[in-house]
């Protein structure tokens, strides 16, 4: 009998304690070296994909917990996504380290500002950033929008503040920001697409 | 890519150039050794380097970073000569018949009508000759000399073996073996599919690069078929669903070309953009444009954007000039800014001249980096040794950094490569406060509305009417947003053949474009994706995986746009009888009645073969262009040099000093001036990415980082042994711009070539390292790179330019 990883998973999943993979025509030895899966076993999973290149590798991203609303879901595990046509289940070197870019010790944990002159960050609430940042954006457009041109035409384009979109953003946060953009006036956008 | 990643498995012949696809998309350039093993196909790398690619390659031909034209251009003269073309395929689906103006002509480095102050070309004799019909005059056989075909032949007959060879620095036997291969697949059941990245784009002529191989690619009839086609392996993730979506400012969602300062009205505005159709029967698809513009138009102002206030045309805003990265920073450098917000992009890493950006950012008033991670630009005023000197006090700019999550923290769609749309699920939250791009985007927006509508201020009319449907209203589901995106019913939406039938009730998600409508009565914020939540609800959330075809089309898994179709142009799969040229790797074919296959067939499905109209459904002539006028510096691709190059002329053009590099690209002044000449910039430098990094975010990742801790530059052993360089010494890499200290890593896959009697060597300078991260601290790159783009996309010039090297 050919069993997968992933249907291994399944019937150890389906309620069977460990002792008995035996009864199951494994020899123990192949099931010890699957420690790892007991654990996994109990996560949760959930399909995503590789964020990096644009092969876009299908993923399976393992968390602690259930979803159920008090637990936290902690990610365990990150590994390709075997149903996924183009990947099958593989990932290169840069999606097999996934799991170390979402705990990098770099990620931005809470809003910061730098302000003139100085030369340290200072942590500020939400509220306070986007309110900042916010009363620069209208102070800048209030000033510069340019309502007709030379010849009278109405063109209301701002063109004072730009504005560089990701490339690894979702389809529906690129579509959000480009609506809201354009209703405010600019023009001065552009993405990571072009380079 | 006009194809998808697993139809690479169906070529017969692959083509690895501009790109090394075995290590910038190692999963993808799987299929890539699956039809090595499976059909016997050939793998053809030509590059600079010996690449991992090239490793695992069955031929492998060298080429000068910079003269890919002149490879390409050569290989079509070499088809045109030897007769290697799929002359059913080029008479009937492509201009090649096209009778050409009488007052086009190309003259020693320059195409008619060029204006050498504005460096750039009046078009008014790149066009076709037209009957009083105002329809395209053909000459069927090819002979007539003014026709497309002749006059490309005529064009190509330059490129003779020996000059692509002094030129590209390819030795002539390697070059001819490459044809040889390519010659191949001019058979009708034979197949090239052409998998290239960066390493095309990043030129002066990056465009024309491309523009040549789709040439070739119809020259031997590869497009539309399985296995064939052109394949741009993008770079992000997300690449390809950012472009669609169009923030950019020279055209809105779906690639309608944004309004400008000519466009005085909706009726103007929608008119130049409607294509008149130059053939007799051809579907011109662009006509129905005003669709698309008033659908998006509802999508954004809904019933404030009426036929009586122009669908409010007014309040889009008008382009007056380029906007384009480059153009950005170079308004900010001239202080022509004030503010600047970067949503996951790292501008002081990822664009040309390092010194330049970092400059331009210190004249802002205020910058917002929106993101996960700390990136470079969030601390280009903060002193980090030598990999970034500044002076804070010095810098007024207000610098604010809000934190992003990450793929695996929200839900949503990427677009793949291959143009197929595919949902993920959230899986955690992320790390402290971070909030998705959705809600930041909407707080900010939302906060702006609450101050217009409190305090008034400048044009609050569209801020105040824009759509915002959302059940949480700071909070926009990714669910809401791509219904939006592919559209719904306002009103009732009527079969035009039958105005009893209803095809969808209001409020209704739409089945796809074809159902939209200008009378207001649709919505759509994007018509290229329509239809990609039905009323069958999400399907880029499918994912059924089978494929009864075997070609690998999984039509059931997520959804390609447009219209779920996998291989655009298929209907020129077969041929003009409606019969596959390949039947064992049929995509569609004409069953008598219908078009239909293992494709969403490229046609509309009841248009009988004798009706003839062609496969190029998005052209005006419904054929695929030779002789194509729209690109900025000629309707023929010619070989330019590269803004910097190691020769002091253009061979093909040796007597005219202004052709040696593109006449048509922008240089801003200042720039002109800081680009190095050979005498003292001797090598050619190119960029490029290894296996285990992604750009600048995987030097945050430890794992990554481990595996490649530390900068360094690879160079020939040869130029190692001229500059007394060992393995491993560090050295010290200057342009004209700045320099870059990394670790040498002395190779034999790199070597000298002979160029216009020249000896030319190459420096590879891998791209991933800078101040912030976690890898060991290094330099930024694109300290060195010119600040020039491509003349049609401005994308800059990354991969050839001039450095000189010694050890540091
Ligand atoms: S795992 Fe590698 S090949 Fe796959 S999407 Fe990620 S970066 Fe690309």
């Amino acid at each position: 009998m050919q069993v997968t990883r992933r249907q291994f998973f399944k019937v150890c999943g389906a309620g069977l304690s460990g002792s008995s993979i035996a009864l199951m025509g494994f020899s123990p030895a192949p099931a010890l070296a699957e420690v790892r899966s007991f654990k996994l076993a109990r996560a949760t999973e959930t399909r995503n994909m590789c964020p990096y290149c644009s092969v876009s590798c299908g993923v399976l991203i393992y968390t602690t917990g259930d979803k159920s609303k008090n637990a936290k879901a902690d990610i365990i595990h990150i590994e390709g996504d075997p149903d996924n046509p183009v990947n099958r289940g593989t990932l290169c070197p840069k999606g097999a380290g996934l799991l170390d870019m979402v705990k990098s010790p770099n990620r931005l944990k809470w809003p910061e500002v730098r302000e003139p002159g100085s030369s340290e960050w200072k942590r500020i609430s939400w509220d306070d950033a986007i309110s900042r940042i916010a009363t620069h954006m209208k102070k800048d457009r209030d000033a510069n929008l340019v309502e007709k041109n030379a010849e009278g035409v109405t063109v209301n384009r701002w063109n004072t503040t730009g504005f560089l979109a990701s490339s690894a953003a979702g389809n529906e946060a690129g579509y959000l920001t480009v609506k809201i953009l354009r209703g405010l006036g600019a023009v001065a956008l552009d993405t990571q697409a072009r380079i | 890519m006009t194809n998808h990643w697993v139809d690479i498995k169906n070529a017969d012949l692959v083509l690895v150039m501009g790109g090394n696809a075995a290590e910038a998309h190692p999963c993808g350039f799987k299929w890539v050794i699956e039809a090595k093993k499976d059909r016997k196909a050939k793998l053809v790398v030509v590059d600079p380097r010996f690449t991992r690619s090239a490793a695992v390659s069955d031929y492998y031909a060298p080429i000068r970073s910079g003269s890919d034209i002149a490879f390409l251009g050569g290989v079509i003269n070499y088809l045109l000569t030897n007769d290697k073309i799929h002359h059913d395929y080029v008479k009937a689906y492509t201009n090649a018949s096209f009778l050409i103006d009488e007052g086009y002509k190309f003259e020693d480095g320059f195409f008619s009508g060029y204006n050498p102050e504005k460096r750039s070309y009046a078009k008014d004799t790149w066009k076709y000759q037209t009957d009083k019909d105002g329809y395209a005059k053909v000459d069927p056989t090819l002979q007539d000399p003014r026709c497309a075909f002749q006059l490309m032949k005529q064009h190509y007959s330059r490129y003779t073996p020996e000059l692509v060879s002094k030129v590209t620095g390819t030795p002539k036997d390697a070059f001819l073996k490459v044809c040889e291969h390519i010659a191949e697949t001019a058979a009708p059941n034979k197949t090239m599919t052409i998998c290239y990245a960066l390493g095309w784009t990043q030129h002066s002529v990056g465009s024309q690069n491309i523009r040549t191989m789709a040439m070739i690619q119809l020259l031997l009839g590869n497009m539309g078929m399985a296995g064939g086609g052109i394949n741009a392996l993008r770079g992000h993730a997300n690449v390809q669903g950012i472009t669609d979506m169009c923030l950019y400012s020279e055209v809105l969602p779906g690639y309608l070309a944004a309004p400008t300062d000519a466009d005085k009205n909706w009726a103007e505005f929608v008119d130049k953009r409607t294509p008149k159709t130059l053939r007799p029967n051809q579907m011109n698809y662009g006509q129905n444009f005003s669709k698309w513009a008033t659908s998006l138009m509802k999508a954004w102002y809904g019933a404030a954007a009426t036929d009586k206030n122009d669908y409010a045309y007014d309040w889009l805003p008008k382009k007056d000039a380029a906007y384009d990265v480059l153009a950005i920073f170079e308004r900010m450098h001239q202080g022509k800014m004030n503010g600047f917000l970067c949503q996951g992009f790292n501008p002081l890493a990822s664009v040309s001249n390092k010194k330049k950006v970092g400059d331009a950012m210190a004249k802002l008033k205020y910058l917002v980096v929106i993101d996960p991670l700390a990136t470079d630009t969030s601390e280009f005023w903060k002193p980090h040794g030598e990999f970034n000197e500044a002076d804070p006090a010095k810098i007024q700019t207000e610098v604010f950094r809000l934190p992003a999550n990450l793929f695996a923290e929200e839900s949503g769609s990427f677009t793949n490569s291959g143009r197929v749309i595919q949902w993920h699920w959230k899986a955690a939250d992320g790390p402290g406060e971070s909030k998705g791009d959705i809600e930041i985007m909407a707080g900010l927006f939302l906060k702006l509305k609450e101050m217009y509508a409190k305090d008034g201020g400048k044009l609050p009319e569209p801020i105040l009417n824009l759509t915002w449907p959302h059940r949480i209203a700071a909070k926009p589901s990714p669910e809401e947003l791509l219904m939006e995106i592919s559209g719904k019913a306002l009103g009732e939406v009527l079969d035009p053949k039958d105005k009893t039938k209803v095809l969808a009730k209001p409020g209704e998600q739409l089945a796809g474009f074809a159902q939209l409508r200008d009378d207001g009565s649709t919505a759509c914020g994007n018509w290229i994706y329509g239809g990609c939540w039905s009323q069958a609800g999400n399907l880029t959330a499918r994912r059924d995986n089978s494929d009864p075809s075997g070609l690998g089309q999984t039509l059931n898994w997520g959804y390609a746009w447009p219209a779920n179709r996998r291989i655009l142009y298929n209907r020129a799969s077969c041929d003009v009888s409606g019969k596959p040229w390949d039947p064992k790797r049929a995509v569609i074919k004409w069953s008598g009645t219908a078009w239909g296959g293992n494709d969403v067939p490229d046609m509309r499905p009841d248009a009988a073969p004798d009706e003839n109209v062609m496969p190029f459904i998005m052209t005006a002539e419904g054929v695929a262009r030779l002789f194509a006028p729209a690109l900025a510096e000629g309707p023929f691709p010619e070989h330019y040099e590269p803004f910097e190059t190691p020769l002091d002329r253009n061979p093909f053009h040796p007597n005219n000093p202004k052709a040696v590099s593109n006449p048509a690209a922008r240089v801003y002044k200042g720039d002109m001036e800081v680009f190095g000449k050979a005498k003292d910039f001797p090598y050619v430098a190119t960029t490029y990415r290894l296996v285990e990094h992604f750009h600048f975010w995987t030097k945050h990742a430890r794992i990554n980082a481990v595996l490649q801790p530390e900068q360094f530059v690879e160079i020939g052993e040869e130029l190692a042994k001229e500059k007394g360089i060992a393995n491993g010494d560090k050295v010290k890499v200057r342009s004209n711009r700045g320099f870059i200290k990394a670790v040498a890593v002395v190779t034999k896959r790199i070597k000298a070539l002979d160029v216009d009697g020249k000896k030319v060597h190459t420096v590879g300078i891998p791209l991933h390292w800078g101040f912030k991260g976690v890898a060991k601290p290094g330099y930024i790159t694109n300290t060195l790179t010119p600040f020039v783009g491509d003349a049609n996309s401005q994308t800059p010039e990354f991969k050839a330019f001039l450095v000189n090297i010694e050890k540091a």
